[in-house]
């Protein structure tokens, strides 16, 4: 036989290191789970990927008619429609991928029960194939920085940074919500409730300004609100506010490490549980 | 040269009730616990108190050790809840034993079900590539294989028709395709045959002794045991948990007819309280079955082919009820079910409600299947659904007799018919119709 690998099933119990050399092992499979969400999520709609853009679009509509003109919240500079959208776009992500990730080891319990591969792979697949829609809703930012003749500026290149920072965000609360779904089926109901509130607590549909003096440090703790405003900076030039963006990176990078610490801690008990 | 799997001292334990309760009324536990004994309940496995993990502690699996050579292909037979799939999954890393070990020196690929992983909304093609990757195959493997895999499932035409639109035999096949050109080293499959039509299960077969006899190292559980003699060298027999026999395929589907006969009943009346391999929806209610033959006598050595059979099962009603009856299987050693009884078959059915404990007997006038031992199953359904169910109530015995009142024995086939032979010059007279020779006339 070509292979002669040895390889040692025993108990597990407490923490555990992550198995990078399994990972690469096993990515095409992570391909493949993504390809499967990509594939599914639009089936048999009628706007198909149009989706994608359009439930940022509509929100960013109705922000902007609720927010703008009727409690005359005002953007820091760029038109109140870009700088929500500018806003919404990662929010979007961020919102869909959390419910989406926590909610994906109950949506794939037969893969956990009859099937081994890394088990990591179901909710940052989930998060992955909503990478595709975020592009989609960049490009629509695109469109709509053409249509206002709102200029690119070299800050743009911070995208992918603030980008990666939203995945790991995203990724790192769905690798928790999860683990603990799997035992806890409460998560269930507290996710968009806690997606709702975190739409406010974030400067989305205001700008960090409007942020009261006295708490404005909690934005630091916020990993969403630096990267919005990341997102901001990067796509419209507005204002960087350098202490929030970079502890939210520090935060993001931070939320999934123990992400993946926890969620492979209580793995091994998926199979038994779900 | 070292053993392909060395299995060590496993033991598997459930914590049951832990678990069911958690679900049941999951954030009033969750808050008590939470203060009570902060972030135990969340990240560990402990328990908060002795009692209560002797109570719901279940042992699937007590150290059990074997060793696998490679090109073994061994059957792993036993009881439901014989542990068979626990061990399986803690093979295939499913889910990790609470103690032991095992050592895998080999690419290893498990089939615990059929069509793992397909998606409804893909079609034939796409499911066949994730179906395929998650069961561990490259990308490139899969293209090399992807027509062997069609032509195997006969759906050329479907491929780019979405397997929600399938039938579940087409459905079958195409899943069992992508399963049966996997090509690890070990292969680990579970009851998967028992899906799919006759001449599917047949072709299903043919590959597996394809494979096993292609040097492939192979596990393999199953309740056919015609299936496990027919492919396996060696037998592994799991009794509650524990390993209770390893030896040849042969001798140990015979251990294993042995150990049944010691669950079930001994006598003409089998109380069926604690018997296990039971299914109760609220709490069982089959309390015993009694055996009898012609005259009520009781059946304590075996029936005569043929004779009268009479079983009276007592079981109880929880409340008013018209809408229940009683089924009785009959199967045979390799678990096929050759006949079954039930209530709605019954032309005069009862109507008036009852409660409370009942007797249902259920008479077969002339029984006729052939000598040999069968395993018999009984169920009550309330309202259409059943209630309460278990797998191997008792064991019937079945004793030669002179079926045709010519003295000579029926020693071949399932069952016997009356019957009868004319030749075409002597018909008897008084009998109805021209009648070709040859031909059986059933009365």
């Amino acid at each position: 036989m070509s292979t002669t690998f040895e390889l040692t099933i025993r108990p597990r119990k407490g923490w555990q290191a992550i198995d990078f050399r399994e990972i690469i092992l096993y990515r095409e499979l992570l391909a493949f789970l993504i390809w499967r969400d990509i594939k599914i999520r639009y089936r048999q709609t009628l706007l198909g990927g149009l989706w994608a853009v359009l439930q940022p679009l509509i929100a960013m509509l109705i922000f902007s008619f609720i927010f703008n003109r009727m409690a005359h919240v005002q953007s820091d500079g760029p038109p109140y429609k870009l700088f929500a959208y500018a806003g919404v776009a990662p929010w979007t992500f961020f919102a869909t991928s959390v419910s989406q990730s926590s909610n994906s080891l109950l949506a794939n319990q037969q893969l956990v029960s009859k099937v081994y591969f890394p088990r990591i792979f179901i909710p940052i697949g989930a998060v992955g194939a909503l990478v595709v829609d975020l592009l989609f809703s960049l490009g629509l930012c695109g469109i709509l920085m053409l249509i206002y003749h709102w200029p690119l500026t070299l800050a743009v290149l911070w995208l992918p940074v603030f980008g990666l920072g939203a995945f790991l965000a995203a990724t790192g609360t769905g690798l928790i919500f999860s683990a603990l779904n799997v035992s806890f089926r409460d998560i269930k109901y507290a996710v968009p409730f806690l997606i709702q509130m975190g739409l406010f607590v974030t400067p989305v549909i205001y700008p960090p300004s409007y942020f009261p003096k006295r708490i404005h440090f909690l934005l630091n703790l916020n990993p969403m609100a630096g990267v919005v405003i990341g997102f901001r900076h990067a796509l419209l030039g507005s204002t960087a506010d350098w202490s929030v963006m970079g502890s939210a990176l520090g935060i993001s990078v931070l939320l999934f490490v123990s992400g993946l610490l926890i969620f492979r801690r209580m793995e091994n008990r998926f199979a038994d549980i779900i | 040269m070292k053993p392909i799997v060395e299995v060590a001292n496993i033991s598997k334990h459930y914590q049951l009730g832990g678990h069911r309760r958690r679900t049941a009324e999951n954030f009033r536990e969750l808050l008590h616990r939470a203060a009570t004994t902060p972030f135990r309940s969340v990240l560990g496995n402990r328990h908060n108190g002795v009692v209560k993990e002797e109570l719901y502690k279940l042992k699937a699996l007590r150290d059990v050790s074997f060793s696998v050579n490679q090109g073994d292909v061994i059957g792993i037979i036993g009881r439901n809840g014989a542990g068979k799939s626990t061990l399986l999954k803690i093979l295939s890393r499913i889910t990790s034993p609470t103690s032991g070990t095992v050592v895998v020196r080999g690419r290893l690929a498990s089939l615990l079900e059929v069509g793992t992983g397909f998606h409804p909304e893909l079609t034939g093609r796409e499911n066949i590539f994730l179906n395929g990757a998650i069961l561990g195959m490259r990308k490139a493997e899969i293209v090399r294989r992807f027509d062997e895999m069609v032509a195997f499932a006969e759906v050329e035409k479907f491929l780019d028709t979405p397997v929600k639109h399938y039938s579940s035999g087409m459905y079958v096949r195409l899943a069992f395709a992508v399963a049966a050109h996997l090509d690890p080293e070990i292969l680990i499959v579970d009851e998967v045959l028992a899906v799919g039509d006759i001449s599917f299960q047949k072709k299903c077969l043919g590959k597996m002794g394809e494979v096993s006899r292609g040097g492939r190292t192979v596990l393999f559980v199953s309740h056919n045991m015609a299936a496990i003699e027919n492919l396996c060298g060696r037998g592994v027999v799991l009794h509650q948990g524990q390993l209770s026999f390893d030896g040849t395929a042969k001798a140990a589907i015979q251990h294993y007819l042995n150990s049944l006969s010691i669950v079930s009943g001994t006598g003409h009346i089998v109380e069926l309280d604690g018997v296990g391999d039971r299914r109760s929806i609220v709490a069982p209610l089959l309390r015993r079955l009694e055996f009898v033959t012609e005259n009520e006598q009781p059946l304590t050595e075996g029936l005569p082919m043929g004779s009268r059979l009479k079983v009276k099962i007592s079981f109880e009603l929880p409340k008013p009820l018209d809408n229940f009856n009683v089924g009785l299987g009959f199967d045979n050693n390799y678990g096929q079910r050759m006949f079954t009884a039930h209530g709605m078959f019954e032309p005069n059915h009862w109507e008036h409600e009852c409660v409370g404990p009942q007797v249902l007997t259920c008479e077969i006038p002339s029984f006729t299947l052939m000598p040999g031992e069968y395993k018999v199953k009984v169920w009550l359904d309330l309202r259409g659904k059943e209630a309460d169910a278990i797998e191997e109530a008792a064991k019937l015995t079945v004793l030669e007799s002179d079926f045709y009142g010519t003295g000579k024995v029926p020693w071949n086939g399932a069952f016997v018919l009356k019957h009868r032979w004319y030749l075409e010059q002597a018909v008897e007279a008084g009998d109805s119709g021209p009648t070709m020779a040859g031909t059986a006339n059933f009365q």
